[in-house]
């Protein structure tokens, strides 16, 4: 196995395919911790880690501070509504007075693309992107791709659709970053005005079609309808989304026998993904949640466990 | 820069099989004993001294993996940070006794490391080390229950184990330096 030689995880699209393999397998070695009765190692004992988070969320941010609690790391987190950024306060000048308190790491979300970049440049803390506007959002990815290698023993060759609203979906993104890294096959599905122009340079098959997607698939990944994104109309109504792209049990006959059903969560069950199939048999949504601790604290070892 | 055998495959398989013998005896048999390899040659010779006792009582003792990296004193100094590989222990120690294994035991730090990261997985009756070879230079109060070879170093040489499993080459211990 090689080095982690990155001072921060910012986009899939900066790391090699070596490093995605090191993530997943540090990943696999962590996953027990969270399964002891005492959840804890002792690795990033004295190190802080701040969570900086511009945007609402749930679940990446209680897995990353549980991720790194589990480490030993002390946490704080920030978030937006609550702090100083709502007088007027910029997120470089925030980020600085969380450096001045000496702390070692950020794991920023953020509504608009580059801030992780921005504070990694203007900063000397370690920056873990969780986040940013409709462009990355590599820990899910890295997380969707470990569920996928644990539940089918690879990546190479797998065959991904992707459903949903590409153009506002940073978990697409770095999916397709990510897994055409490593030799999976991904074909993205949506309506015309959320399939971005050119999506086919990142190595992606472009379909608008859901049947044609999902047929043979051994991954279906559906994409939460982003409602907050939707101001301009890029839809001409939430019911005909739903006639023409919902993941929906008759449809998921199409794809491979016992082919997973991914979904990044928030689900909007009923639009994106039927209720049934985000609760059936074949329905990983909730172990993907599970190996999200195991990979932010494999990212949050690589990029802390040793001098920094 | 020289280089020294300190034991070849069959002095090696003889101080196995003789520690496996000092296990039994000690321990009065095999109830409630587990064997917890360090990885990674800790693990391997764990595994040989399972197959050991196997040949002498004809019974299994349970074995498992122990990946200490988590629990070094030096993760936040060092420059090359270890690849943490998964701990597989699929039993309860606690109230059991486990023998920890390792290839060589020198500063007494990675078994130091190797108790706490034991410790957090439950709460054992008693912990007993078994090692391969004794070097000396111990940094902390710890001190071996099994030694398959004591060896006299200087603190500046190194000791190389290397076992067939794990380096795919014959078995032998060598001293450079």
């Amino acid at each position: 196995m090689g080095d982690w030689t990155h001072k921060h995880l910012l986009d899939l699209q900066d790391v090699s395919r070596e490093d995605i393999e090191l993530v997943l397998d540090t990943a696999r070695s962590f996953r027990e911790v969270s399964e002891r009765e005492v959840k804890k190692v002792p690795a990033l004992r004295g190190r802080t880690v701040a969570m900086l988070f511009a945007e609402p969320s749930t679940r990446t941010r209680v897995s990353f501070e549980l991720a790194a609690k589990r480490l030993s790391a002390d946490t704080l987190s920030i978030q937006a509504a609550a702090s100083s950024l709502t007088k007027g306060e910029t997120i470089l000048d925030t980020a600085l007075n969380i450096q001045a308190m000496n702390v070692d790491l950020v794991v920023v979300r953020h509504q608009a693309s580059g801030v992780p970049q921005m504070l990694a440049a203007g900063t000397k803390m370690a920056v873990v992107n969780a986040g940013d506007g409709c462009r990355a959002h590599p820990t899910q990815a890295l997380l969707d791709m470990f569920t996928i290698r644990e539940k089918l023993g690879r990546l190479d060759n797998v065959k991904v659709a992707i459903i949903g609203d590409i153009l506002h979906s940073r978990v697409a993104r770095s999916n397709i970053a990510g897994l055409t890294k490593m030799g999976a096959k991904v074909t993205v599905c949506g309506p015309s005005t959320l399939l971005p122009i050119g999506i086919e340079e990142m190595g992606v098959e472009a379909v608008y079609d859901i049947n044609r997607a999902l047929k043979d698939a051994d991954v279906v990944m559906a994409l939460r309808m982003q409602k907050e994104r939707q101001q301009q109309s890029f839809l001409p109504s939430v019911a005909e989304y739903v006639r023409e792209f919902c993941v929906t049990a008759d449809r998921l006959k199409k794809a491979r026998p016992g082919a997973l059903v991914m979904h990044p969560g928030p689900t909007n069950r009923g639009i994106e993904i039927a209720a049934e199939v985000a609760d059936g048999p074949q329905s990983v949504i909730l172990e993907q949640v599970t190996n999200g601790i195991a990979i932010r604290m494999a990212v949050l070892y690589l990029l802390l466990g040793r001098k920094v | 820069m020289s280089s020294v055998r300190i034991m070849d495959e069959d002095q090696i398989r003889r101080a196995v099989t003789r520690v496996a013998h000092e296990i039994l005896e000690r321990n009065k048999g095999l109830d409630g004993v587990y064997l917890v390899g360090i990885r990674t040659r800790g693990a391997v010779l764990a595994e040989r001294l399972r197959q050991a006792i196997r040949n002498i009582e004809g019974r299994d003792v349970p074995c498992g993996i122990l990946d200490i990296n988590l629990y070094r004193d030096d993760l936040a100094l060092v420059n090359k940070q270890p690849v943490i590989r998964e701990t597989l222990i699929d039993f309860d120690i606690t109230d059991k006794t486990v023998v920890l294994v390792d290839d060589v035991l020198f500063t007494g730090r990675t078994i130091r490391a190797a108790f706490d990261a034991l410790i957090d997985l439950g709460r054992p009756a008693c912990i007993q080390l078994a090692v391969l070879i004794d070097r000396g230079h111990r940094e902390l109060p710890i001190r071996a229950d099994f030694v398959g070879k004591n060896i006299p170093t200087a603190k500046g040489q190194q000791v190389r184990v290397r076992l067939s499993e794990s380096d795919a080459t014959q078995d032998s211990v060598v001293v450079e330096g």
